[in-house]
């Protein structure tokens, strides 16, 4: 999402469309108590995050501090304050994958990727996070790009994963 | 009512009562950490946990309801040790560094575990490192301390502000502003109500001793004090004397005695701002100006309207706080009186404020003051100059900032300054208007209301304190609801004798003591026994406007005592 330099309201909503997709959602549930946490899952899959301007949008509408968003969005695992990649890497951290090695599967995406678990390529084409447990134990050390799943992962598998991605972006 | 029995006591209480409520009608104190009457309820800290029968388990006396038949025990082995270790596991997070604590001997946690025996080095673990956060000119965050009972949070969502919140889960947990960023770039008005709310020494009002020390200290400066009108009715209070002692004359003699300086009284100027205010009202009134008028002596209701309703702004009186009249009147008035370079000049003013050291710092305040300090700065300094306050004989403030009327004083309450201006508003439109009492301004309900009708004019008033009760009030007027033609707002609820810069008292006096009533009848008492009522009476005030000013709203007294807002829009 690329903000203009005057940071006008319009501008740090992102698109048009996303601006005014963002409006759809709190002014469809506004009225509802407890709308807060619906609003931010809807506003991320609009954005891949939740940008500071959009909580502070959401935090107007509803009349609530930007504190109080900003609390429920970092209690949450599920929600992103950074922008995520084109392809979502998510490692499994869960029991199985664990015992499998998946620490050691973590780290050769980092260092593939050269980032952080959390951060984002400076390309936008990856970002990698963490989860516990995908359903697929029984294939664990597990990963999942985007909606695909990876199971009975090996570092030097990983390495051949990320670039098929890569080829497919060239 | 529902009658139930608290350690075996029999009490009768309204339906829904929590077991809290119930226990004080019984004479039993339940220990709270996270509980903070009016502010904070979350049943969070666990401290309060009880036996009460038809229960599972222990439950949390200060959000579980009575119930008829209910008994209740609060101090039976299982809840001492619940309490114990449950004070034990937030000491294990806790940074100990009690000796220099400014809450030392003043600390709810501390008392807790002494009561309890709890054992600070029980659960050894990892160690939360926040970084100190000082970057606000009032109040200085340090995590290290805090113990998450989110009163901080609960007392800045009361306040309408919001800056602050539980961030992160878990470990991590902690207080702080949205984005992560500083205090200073985050909405808080300075107002300290989560200082007067913290339990322990994570929240603290800046200090500045060491700047009024270093003054002392240097030859070149000549140091002058003046103490604001709620802080001699609450110092007394660092000393064990009792709420709502008037200790004005041993705060005098006190700050005498900390080194050479002349002590000046600031109900001076709270008359003088009474003189320009009430004449800018009348003015306003009678040449259709912007109304209603807001009162403008409160820095952090001027800071609330600035960021959050800066389309209110040209609703603000334009008249300086007394605390800013006062440094302008010094630099200017008296200096040139006195033959005094206004850079020679140190002036410290005594506020019952955390946000009055911000307002010194507003550009537009050219530095006239040099140094706000709070009642427990000054306490603070009295007991390090190892002066003995309770036995100080009582002295008279320096001439000649010496007199005042009843008016000024008391400003330090809710209503106050509204009084005081009705006073002088009212006997300027009619001498022959002899009322001095205005009891429908007075107390300490949130939001006031009265409307009064002197030579053939009808003045329709409000008074409201808490930033809360302002957020509504302007709604009130926004939305043409409510019709008004002057509002007195202090950001602090009851006022500046509650105000984020006086004596820390803990939660168990806070919850069962009306400190916002008991501290401001020390005020009204001072002003009942003033012969001077009305601000324009004072011999002081005269002589200030004969000498300098020629009459209040003149072009002289707008350049000194007169100021001006401009919109601050914030997170």
């Amino acid at each position: 999402m690329k903000q203009c330099e005057a940071n006008c309201a319009a501008c740090s909503l992102g698109t048009p469309e996303q601006a005014a997709k963002l409006h759809a959602i709190i002014d469809e549930s506004k009225s509802t108590p407890g709308c807060l946490m619906h609003i931010l899952q809807e506003a991320q899959g609009v954005y891949g995050y939740l940008p500071m301007s959009v909580q502070k949008a959401i935090a107007e509408e509803l009349g609530i501090s930007l504190s109080e968003v900003y609390g429920v969005v970092t209690f949450y695992s599920q929600f992103s304050l950074t922008p995520k990649g084109k392809h979502r890497i998510s490692v499994c951290l869960g029991t199985a994958c664990y015992v499998k090695g998946a620490d050691k599967i973590l780290e050769a995406v980092e260092s593939q990727l050269g980032i952080k678990c959390g951060d984002c390529t400076e390309d936008g084409l990856f970002s990698i996070d963490s989860c516990r447990c995908v359903g697929a134990c029984g294939l664990a050390p597990v990963m999942m790009v985007g909606e695909e799943v990876y199971g009975k992962l090996t570092p030097d598998k990983v390495r051949s994963i990320l670039a098929s991605y890569k080829e497919e972006q060239a | 009512m529902v009658n139930l029995k608290i350690n075996h006591i029999p009490v009768s209480v309204p339906e829904g009562s929590t077991i809290l409520e119930a226990a004080r009608l019984a004479h039993v104190e339940i220990p709270t950490l996270c509980y903070l009457k009016d502010v904070a309820c979350v049943g969070s800290c666990r401290m309060c946990l009880v036996e009460a029968t038809g229960a599972r388990g222990l439950v949390a006396a200060c959000v579980y309801p009575v119930s008829e038949g209910m008994e209740v025990l609060t101090n039976t082995p299982k809840c001492r040790k619940s309490r114990q270790v449950s004070l034990e596991l937030l000491l294990s997070k806790h940074k100990k560094k009690c000796l220099s604590c400014e809450r030392n001997n003043n600390c709810e946690l501390q008392r807790l575990s002494i009561e309890y025996n709890a054992d600070e080095d029980r659960f050894e673990g990892e160690d939360a490192i926040n970084p100190l956060d000082d970057s606000n000119p009032c109040v200085v965050r340090d995590n290290d301390k805090c113990i998450n009972c989110m009163r901080c949070v609960a007392a800045c969502k009361k306040q309408h502000v919001g800056a602050i919140g539980p961030i992160g889960r878990g470990f991590h947990a902690h207080v702080g502003s949205a984005g992560g960023v500083e205090l200073k770039d985050s909405s808080c008005v300075g107002c300290g109500q989560c200082v007067v709310a913290c339990p322990v020494g994570a929240l603290t009002v800046k200090s500045n001793i060491s700047d009024v020390q270093a003054a002392f200290d240097d030859p070149t400066k000549k140091v002058v004090f003046f103490t604001a009108p709620s802080v001699r009715a609450t110092l007394g209070e660092a000393f064990g004397l009792p709420i709502g002692t008037n200790v004005e004359g041993k705060m005098v003699a006190a700050i005498r005695r900390l080194g050479d300086c002349e002590v000046f009284n600031m109900d001076v100027t709270a008359d003088l701002t009474i003189m320009e205010e009430a004449t800018e009202l009348l003015t306003r009134i009678k040449d259709g100006g912007v109304l209603p008028m807001f009162t403008s002596c409160c820095p952090g209701w001027v800071r609330f309207v600035e960021q959050s309703h800066p389309e209110m702004i040209p609703h603000l009186s334009t008249c300086k706080s007394p605390q800013e009249m006062f440094g302008g009147l010094l630099k200017t008035y008296y200096c040139e009186k006195h033959g005094i370079d206004p850079k020679d000049l140190f002036v410290v003013s005594v506020i019952p404020c955390s946000a009055k050291k911000f307002e010194c710092k507003r550009p537009e305040m050219h530095g006239e003051v040099d140094v706000a300090l709070t009642t427990r700065e000054l306490a603070r300094m009295i007991k390090t100059a190892g002066i003995r306050f309770v036995d100080l004989p009582d002295e008279e403030f320096d001439n000649p900032f010496a007199t005042c009327s009843g008016g000024g004083t008391i400003f330090g309450a809710t209503g106050g300054v509204m009084e005081a201006a009705l006073r002088v508003a009212a006997h300027k439109l009619d001498g022959a208007f002899e009322v001095i009492d205005f009891p429908e301004v007075r107390g300490t309900s949130p939001i006031k209301e009265a409307t009064y009708s002197v030579a053939g004019i009808t003045v329709r008033v409000a008074v409201a304190s808490g930033l809360e009760n302002a957020e509504t009030v302007i709604r009130s007027i926004q939305s043409g609801e409510k019709k008004y033609d002057f509002v007195e707002i202090m950001a602090c609820p009851g006022g500046c004798v509650n105000g984020g810069g006086q004596p820390s008292l803990p939660d168990s006096v806070r919850n069962n003591v009306d400190l916002r009533g008991e501290r401001a009848k020390a005020l009204y008492s001072s002003d009942s026994a003033n012969k001077l009522r009305r601000s324009s009476e004072s011999p002081v005030i005269d002589t200030i406007y004969k000498e300098y000013f020629g009459t209040p709203n003149s072009h002289k007294a707008h350049e000194v005592l007169h100021t001006s807002y401009k919109p601050n829009p914030r997170i």
